[in-house]
């Protein structure tokens, strides 16, 4: 009786680690069969949204903060690890820890006015921060402002994350990223942080009547949110080797670090990474297909997709696989 | 006689100046049931947002075990022993009853197997073991009240607030609802309860304090608060006084 129920959580748990691992190696496999830079790259995409989402989706998802701002610790971690390597020679390896700690306490300084706020008031504000950041860095020269900096190629070296020929180093080292990110979403999960974001995202009144201090509770999902996701734009700008304003602040990249998480199941642990899956090669593929003079058809498609999903699997397309989402089946009910 | 566990003196509180609480002193024992009665807007739920910290009285004081808890919060009032229910259901839908329990036990058990086993202990207690992995959104009207037992029990409390746990219950129910709050008591949970259905409740409790607009109207036993002309007077009207 009473022991079936813990076995129910510790199992799906156990079951959660195997399939992590089994995908892992699947995915460490799959690049040297798929010998086109173009597939690779696609890869590498895929993999960073899939980290990017799941630290989203920390905050967003488990703890039901939505946020329309992330670009702005994707920014900074982008904009940190590059300034340290440009200005000061220091390794993006380690530049990249400085980048997610800054993503972290933006996340943080972010957080302390805004969780104040409840609903769509919340995600607004978020939009006003991410847009802030976008203004401050295009109108600061020392940062390269509109023009962006391009990173200078030192030399073929893993610590300094840079490559002759890129995209299969990149494909491990955003495999990497996404793995952590996972493991760091599947642990708070099981942790009593997990537990209080659920419940605080659920309902904060009761959740307080049981000792849950909210908004500690916010600010521990935003730091590591923030933190995932400024590591993604280090290791983004180490791949690209250019940044500038608008492909490391902008709105847009907001919106599509969200959406994997939000197509794929919100507040599920293999939602982002399912979410990336389909999302990112659609996206890549009617880019390709269609290309710039298409004037926005690839947005469309990539809109009407999200639409129909939305329509058809409002739990996200986790949900297929009998996995139910944070938000329930209630979401089912009053759509 | 031995200090109270929750000692009320003079708490008022008003909302956009409607008097909700006057001046309401009195004092809950150690182990009893106490049921806190009154008409609709006598001021039930209000005290008890006071007791759980949700609101702060604007006069008076609430104190547990001599400590003063009002204005603290409600997570304060949580830490310091108070477990409560809510009026109407509040349970963490997207969860399922273990999740929604351990939400509760990880309040004093910050290892999640620890939380785990003290919230499956908790579930059991309250009848729910063969529904812990039911999502909380599937749970019967019934259910969710026990959930919500449960999920205070959880905390661990030394006093446990109960809002109205047996209101719309079938006969059936409601006595199982009141076997339920014998055994709590008897685990040695002070227990304070807001109910309307009075022949279930009566039996039950050991002591009454009775509301009427936001006033103390008089406390003791059941049998004689039910007779107090007062109370018939405001449950009834003048002309049923006898």
């Amino acid at each position: 009786m009473t022991g079936a129920a813990a076995h129910t959580i510790e199992t799906r748990r156990r079951t959660q680690l195997l399939v992590g691992a089994g995908l892992l190696v699947g995915l460490i496999i799959l690049p040297v069969l798929i010998p086109s830079p173009y597939w690779r790259g696609l890869m590498v995409l895929v993999l960073l949204y899939a980290g990017l989402s799941q630290g989203w989706n920390v905050l967003g998802g488990y703890c039901g903060q939505i946020s329309l701002g992330h670009a702005l610790y994707f920014g900074l971690g982008a904009y940190t690890s590059t300034l340290l390597f440009t200005r000061l020679g220091i390794p993006p390896t380690i530049g990249l820890f400085a980048g997610g700690a800054l993503g972290g306490a933006a996340a943080l300084l972010v957080g302390w006015p805004c969780f104040r706020l409840s609903g769509h008031y919340y995600a607004i504000a978020t939009l006003v921060f991410g847009l802030i950041g976008l203004l401050l860095v295009e109108n600061w020269d020392w940062v390269g402002a509109a023009e962006g900096i391009t990173i200078p190629f030192r030399q073929q070296s893993w610590i300094d994350l840079q490559f002759r020929i890129a995209v299969l180093p990149f494909d491990y080292a955003m495999l990497a990223y996404a793995a952590l990110a996972w493991l760091v979403a599947w642990l708070v999960e099981g942790s009593r942080w997990g537990f209080y974001w659920r419940a605080v995202k659920d309902d904060s009144i009761a959740s307080r009547s049981l000792g849950v201090r909210v908004f500690p509770s916010k600010m521990a999902a935003a730091a590591i949110s923030g933190a995932i996701t400024g590591v993604g734009g280090a290791l983004y700008a180490q791949y690209i080797g250019f940044i500038d304003p608008p492909s490391t602040f902008g709105l847009s990249l907001s919106v599509l670090i969200a959406l994997p998480a939000v197509v794929g199941g919100v507040g599920t642990l293999w939602g982002p990474l399912l979410g990336a899956a389909v999302l990112i090669p659609v996206q890549q593929i009617s880019i390709a297909k269609l290309g710039g003079a298409a004037g926005g058809v690839d947005l469309m498609i990539y809109g009407g997709l999200i639409l129909v999903l939305a329509l058809v699997r409002p739990q996200g397309l986790i949900s297929l696989f009998g996995i139910r989402g944070a938000a329930g089946d209630a979401v089912v009910e009053n759509g | 006689m031995a200090e109270p566990l929750l000692d009320i003196r003079g708490v008022s509180k008003s909302f956009g100046g409607v008097a909700a609480n006057v001046d309401i002193s009195f004092t809950v024992t150690a182990g009893e049931i106490l049921g806190l009665i009154g008409p609709n807007g006598a001021g039930k739920s209000s005290l008890f947002n006071s007791i759980a910290g949700e609101v702060k009285p604007d006069q008076g004081s609430i104190r547990l075990d001599g400590t003063v808890i009002s204005g603290l919060g409600p997570v304060a009032c949580a830490a310091r022993g108070i477990g409560r229910t809510f009026q109407v259901v509040r349970s963490f839908d997207s969860m399922t009853l273990l999740e929604n329990v351990m939400v509760g036990s990880f309040l004093r058990h910050r290892n999640t197997g620890t939380a785990m086993a003290k919230a499956l202990d908790v579930i059991g207690f309250c009848g729910l073991a063969a529904r812990a992995d039911v999502p909380a959104h599937d749970l019967t009207p019934p259910e969710k009240r026990r959930l919500e037992v449960a999920r205070a029990l959880a905390t661990e409390p030394r006093l446990l607030l109960l809002d109205e746990i047996l209101t719309g219950l079938t006969p059936t129910e409601a006595q199982a609802g009141v076997d339920l709050i014998r055994a709590v008591r008897a685990r040695g949970v002070t227990i304070i309860m807001v109910e309307h259905v009075m022949e279930v409740l009566l039996p039950l409790i050991d002591r009454a304090v009775v509301l009427n607009l936001g006033r103390k109207l008089c406390e003791g036993t059941p049998q004689s608060v039910v007779r107090n002309p007062d109370v018939i007077r405001a449950y009834l009207g003048d002309r049923f006084v006898a």
